[in-house]
């Protein structure tokens, strides 16, 4: 199998991965400022005016594909590096312990980012899809501005997706933790200095993303946000 | 000859094309001085006083320099025990009645020759593709101090210059991938002033080949660090990476 | 029978080499690329003439046993490589490291080739950091020097306690460089089993191809040998597994005389023998002599207390012990050449003051220097009455810092925390001055093959410097050989390449296939490690630190013994056309068992005591150099250089004359 040139080798494939996932990370932000603002439990003014900016703004609308683009690759060159690194080891150890040299987690990225692809996919399911494709309510006396808050309310009444959402956080978690300070050391960033920090600024970021995630569908299942 | 009794289960394969399984060889008589290849030779001298066929392993300075042992011990390249190849590995670490695992380097890169040895000339080649500084080996030279290098790089080069190709890098990837051995050539010679000149075309040729062996991809993981026999440092692959990176970009 | 003609050039010693170079003759680059030449081995030697004579035009095809060039047992070196640079100022110079090297060896070296070695050390320098070789250096970025084997110059290169390694992947990287162009073809986990003799000279190699079990004919126009040095014919030694005398004992079956086979170098300070299951010796670095004092029990009943487990080390008094160097020799003290160090452990240990269970060990003791570099400490650190306590944990962090990675090494084989409780060490085979005789263009008596680095016999005399081996088999590969190998070339331009399908081919195929196809047959019962583990024993015990005609002969006899029995009942299991570690084991124990003969039967025509050979008989009986070595310069100042007849103990010898012009023949004397 040749791997070379641009797109093809090894390295260049790790710089994608990095590149994506970094992008990606940018993305997790404004999405998570965005849903925030649930938290002024104003019931859903806020969150549903800044939803309206974000679904109207050409600059946005635009970004989007280049979101979906760096999401596909992100997918795709994972997919292919996961199955390259299979068969780089076709006969498996009778016995093998991970656990002296490596934490699971780091190991697992193929496996937490298929779960992080059906979370999505649910995720998408739920609001994307409605919001972009077949359509939502909209807000009483405000034609032309959906009411994504309300959607939100309803999916997140019912137990078993708020179970699969806190899931899918859990996963974001695990893969944010290897993911974020990977991403550095596959751009060739690592510093005796500087390494550490960004190793506990990646755990800090992964902790505070997805907790305040998961936090959305637990807060609105117990009502603490109405 | 000591009093520990031990279980190994042992991969037996006759050759390369051979199926190959793990086998019972329950040895007695274990002293906890002995080295853990010591014990295997134990082993085989009673395999061979039977007229069995014994075990094969690559083995050969017994001091921990040649890279030649290989040998995946309970889970763990050159087994428990950091810093060390397998004949640094003595038999004090293990306990009477022990049942112990010893598997070849798995690796499509590394195919089995026999039993527990398998073929590294992968190295080689990537080596061959660029692993050098290419001045002649018979001319006129200049004065060894007429460059002087930094202590910090000279320490750092020689850092990664300890790797002694054993393959433990390769062996405990989750992803079998050799970048911890590409990288510490490309590192050592990066940082010295006679490896500059040609570090572009070295870090590409030297991924290609990388590349074209069937090794896996590097995602980090970092397990070869802590199996690297001569603690090779991770930072040295992503100094690999910044060097191709640059090349990559740079590239006419 | 022949006379030897060493080939040293006319005039001045310092012109000698220049002189020759300038009208030797040369082979012109179109006629090169019609020349192939084996190199057996790819160690320093051979790695570095490998890619030297590719770099230069020749077709090479390098061989090596291991599974890669890069694990020659070069690799092994720890402390550092010697040149003649004087970048310390001290005083040095091209002479002055020629005549240690003359007298390190105990005037038993040809003047001439060391004079070119000590030449063109500092080239080596210049050479390995061009490749990249990552040398220690100083703040400054300049090369760090160190003092080394009890000079009194600073003339030691090094890269940590891993020079061999770093100077063995420098060559290594320089023969991968004509790999990737082609100008070398590798083969690894090859062995050479025999040497093709064609009309008088060595025409090529038949090799066994180790992982199908394949008998190879490969044809050149010459043959380097770089096969390294034959100590493991004691069985234990710092060498590792696979070193043998093979390719060497081969070429001298076919001609090739061997020269001083019975100089040996017992290293002092090596990790004792632990039991009956050990595989192999393990150096200690000998800078650790610099600080460490070496001692045994004053009284005997002391000893016997250690070695039942009665007492330790440091229940022994202060006044109860016995730092022997120090007593023996008042002005080097523990700092005494390998050879003197290493006799002296011998003669305690053998009068029942050994400290280890086998009673074969000495103590290395670094607590006096713990203490005084912890009090140096607590002084730079301001520490006024630091407790006993305080004082040890000071010293022992300099010392860790010193030589941590050594007592880490220490501790992992033995178990015993070396901090706490004095080293136990031992004198162990390490290196072979001996080899096949070369002449000054390093070929040997057999026109065509040549012979570099441990493998001939050049060098070192009689007992050889530390930081000299790494020294000497770069010198032969990089800066020797791509000269004096152009001036045999130059007759072989329209030769031709060599056919492989002759009758000479043939014959040497066929003897390794019959040599093969006897053990495989063989219907033994005994592992090859049982013959070779008793061929060990006599060798160390008869013909190791010290020897004398009476054992020398009992020995020959029980080697003819064993090799005896080993043909009658060797086991060698498997087949022969696949990877057989035991087959090829059993090969290199049958070139050991006439090895040893041969070199037992050198030991004792050599009346007298010199560097590594130590005849008891010839001692000093009285004076201030009592039961010193006794060296005969009017009967013994020669190479001997033995021809094979048939057979290992009818060995025929040839003597060149060593002559000394420029270097004064006086006793070693360290007292």
């Amino acid at each position: 199998m040749a791997r070379t040139g641009l797109f093809g080798s090894s390295l260049v494939k790790k710089y994608w991965m990095a590149l994506t996932g970094l992008f990606l990370i940018s993305f997790l932000v404004v999405h998570a400022t965005v849903n925030a603002m649930i938290f002024f439990n104003d019931g859903g003014v806020t969150f549903n005016e800044a939803a309206h900016f974000m679904g109207t703004n050409p600059l946005i609308r635009a970004m989007e594909f280049v979101l979906f683009a760096g999401l596909i690759l992100h997918i795709v060159d994972g997919l292919i590096l996961w199955s390259q690194n299979r068969a780089a080891r076709p006969v498996k150890y009778a016995m093998e312990k991970g656990s002296a040299n490596r934490s699971w987690y780091s190991a697992s990225m193929g496996i937490l980012g298929t779960l992080l692809l059906l979370f999505l996919m649910l995720h998408l399911w739920h609001f994307w899809v409605k919001s972009r494709i077949t359509g939502l309510r909209e807000i009483e006396g405000m034609p032309g501005h959906d009411n994504l808050y309300i959607e939100m309310v309803e999916v997140f009444a019912h137990p078993v997706p708020v179970v699969l959402y806190v899931l899918g956080c859990f996963s974001l978690f695990w893969h944010l933790l290897h993911g974020f300070q990977s991403a550095f050391q596959s751009v060739g960033i690592n510093h005796k200095r500087y390494t550490p920090i960004i190793k506990m600024v990646g755990a800090g970021f992964s902790i505070v993303i997805s907790a305040l995630f998961a936090s959305m569908p637990v807060s609105m299942y117990l009502g603490w946000i109405k | 000859m000591g009093n520990m009794k031990l279980n190994l289960k042992i991969w037996r394969q006759a050759g390369p094309n051979d199926k190959g399984q793990m086998k019972d060889y329950p040895v007695s008589n274990v002293s906890e001085d002995m080295s853990f290849l010591e014990m295997l030779d134990v082993l085989n001298d009673d395999i061979v006083r039977k007229g069995e066929d014994p075990i094969a392993f690559d083995h050969d300075c017994r001091e921990g320099i040649c890279g030649s042992c290989s040998l995946f011990i309970n889970g763990e390249a050159h087994g428990p025990g950091k810093g060390i190849t397998t004949c640094q590995l003595h038999m004090r670490r293990f306990k009477d009645g022990d049942t112990i695992h010893v598997e070849p380097w798995r690796s499509a890169a590394f195919p089995v020759i026999k039993d527990l040895a398998t073929n590294r000339g992968a190295f080689d080649r990537i080596q061959a593709a660029g692993g050098f500084v290419s001045v002649n080996t018979s001319g006129n030279l200049v004065d060894g101090n007429a460059v002087p290098i930094p202590k910090d790089d000279a320490d750092k080069a020689f850092d990664a210059a300890t790797c002694i190709g054993c393959g433990a890098c390769v062996a405990s990837c989750p992803n079998g991938s050799a970048m911890l051995f590409t990288a510490a050539k490309v590192s050592q010679l990066s940082l010295l002033p006679q490896g500059k000149p040609e570090r572009k075309r070295r870090a590409l040729a030297m991924v290609e080949q990388m590349d074209k062996e069937g090794f896996g991809n590097c995602s980090a993981i970092g397990a070869c660090e802590v199996e690297c026999p001569k603690n090779i440092s991770l930072e040295h692959i992503a100094r690999l990476n910044r060097e191709y990176l640059a090349a990559t970009v740079t590239k006419e | 029978m022949s006379k030897l003609d060493s080939k040293i050039p006319p005039g001045p010693i310092d012109k000698k080499w220049t002189d020759h170079k300038g009208h030797i003759r040369i082979v012109a680059p179109a006629n090169k690329r019609r020349i192939d030449i084996i190199v057996v081995g790819t160690g320093l030697a051979g790695g570095a003439a490998a890619a030297s004579l590719a770099e230069m035009g020749y077709n090479v095809k390098a061989f090596c046993f291991q599974d890669s060039a890069r694990r020659a047992h070069s690799i092994a070196a720890q402390g550092g490589i010697n040149a003649a640079k004087n970048y310390q100022n001290d005083g040095d110079s091209t002479y002055r490291l020629f005549y240690d090297t003359v007298k390190g060896g105990d005037y038993r070296a040809r003047e001439a080739n060391v004079y070119r070695l000590a030449e063109v050390s500092a080239n080596i320098i210049d050479q390995c950091v061009a490749q990249g070789v990552p040398f220690a250096r100083d703040y400054g970025g300049l090369l760090d020097n160190r003092s080394f084997g009890g000079v009194q110059v600073s003339r030691t290169f090094y890269a940590r306690g891993q020079t061999g390694q770093q100077l063995l992947l420098g060559a290594y990287s320089a023969l991968m460089r004509q790999v990737g162009k082609g100008a070398v073809q590798m083969f690894d986990r090859h062995e050479m089993l025999d040497v093709v003799v064609v009309d008088g000279k060595a025409r090529g190699i038949i090799a066994r191809n180790l992982i199908t079990g394949e008998i190879e004919r490969h044809g050149a126009h010459a043959v380097l040998l770089c096969t390294g040095g034959y100590g493991n014919v004691f069985f234990l030694s710092t060498n590792a597994m696979g070193s043998n005398v093979t390719a060497a004992w081969k070429a001298h079956k076919r001609g090739a005389y061997f020269g001083n086979p019975c100089y040996t170098q017992i290293h002092p300070t090596c990790i004792p023998v632990s039991g009956t299951h050990q595989s192999k010796l393990t150096l200690m670095s000998e800078s650790l002599r610099n600080d460490g004092r070496i001692w045994v029990p004053k009284n005997i009943e002391d000893a016997k207390a250690i070695r039942d487990g009665k007492k330790k080390g440091s229940d022994i008094a202060e006044g109860d012990r016995d730092y022997y160097l120090e007593r023996r020799y008042p002005a080097f003290g523990n700092l005494v050449p390998r050879d003197v160090a290493s006799r002296a452990a011998k003669e305690r240990c053998d009068a029942g003051y050994g400290v280890n269970k086998t009673g074969e060990a000495v103590y290395l003791d670094f607590s006096a220097a713990i203490e005084r570099y912890g009090k140096l400490e607590a002084n730079v650190k301001k520490i006024e009455n630091a407790s006993q306590e305080q004082v040890r944990e000071l010293g022992t962090s300099v010392v860790s810092e010193k030589y941590g990675n050594l007592f880490e090494m220490y501790e992992n084989i033995v178990g015993e925390d070396p901090y706490k409780h004095a080293m136990k060490i031992y004198p162990a085979v390490h290196y072979t001055m001996g080899g096949l005789w070369v002449d000054y263009n390093l070929q040997t008596t057999v026109p065509g093959l040549f012979c570099l680095g441990e493998a001939n016999f050049s060098d070192h005399g009689a007992n050889r410097l530390g930081a000299s081996a790494l020294m000497q088999g770069l010198a032969d590969g990089y800066f020797v050989i791509p000269y004096t190998v152009g001036d045999y070339l130059a007759d072989d331009i329209r030769t031709g390449p060599i056919k492989t399908n002759t009758p000479e081919f043939d014959a040497a195929e066929k003897d390794v296939k019959d040599r093969i196809n006897h053990f495989l047959n063989n219907k033994g019962t005994k592992p090859v490690d049982d013959f070779h583990r008793r061929l060990g024993k006599v060798m160390w015990d008869k013909c190791g630190m010290a020897r004398n005609a009476q054992g020398l002969q009992e020995a020959i006899m029980e080697i003819r013994q064993i090799r005896e029995e080993f043909y009658r009942d060797v086991r060698v299991p498997g087949k022969a056309g696949e990877f057989n570690q035991e087959l090829e084991k059993a090969g290199r124990v049958a070139d050991f068992l006439e090895l040893g003969e041969l070199m037992c039967v050198d030991a004792l025509h050599r009346n007298e005591s010199c560097g590594g050979h130590f005849r008891e008989e010839f001692a000093e009986t009285d004076g201030p150099q009592q039961g010193e070595a006794k060296r005969d310069d009017t009967n013994y100042a020669y190479v001997a250089a033995w021809e094979w007849m048939g057979d290992a103990g009818k060995a025929n010898l040839h003597k060149e004359a060593l002559e000394f012009n420029e270097v004064k023949l006086t006793q070693r004397s360290y007292k």
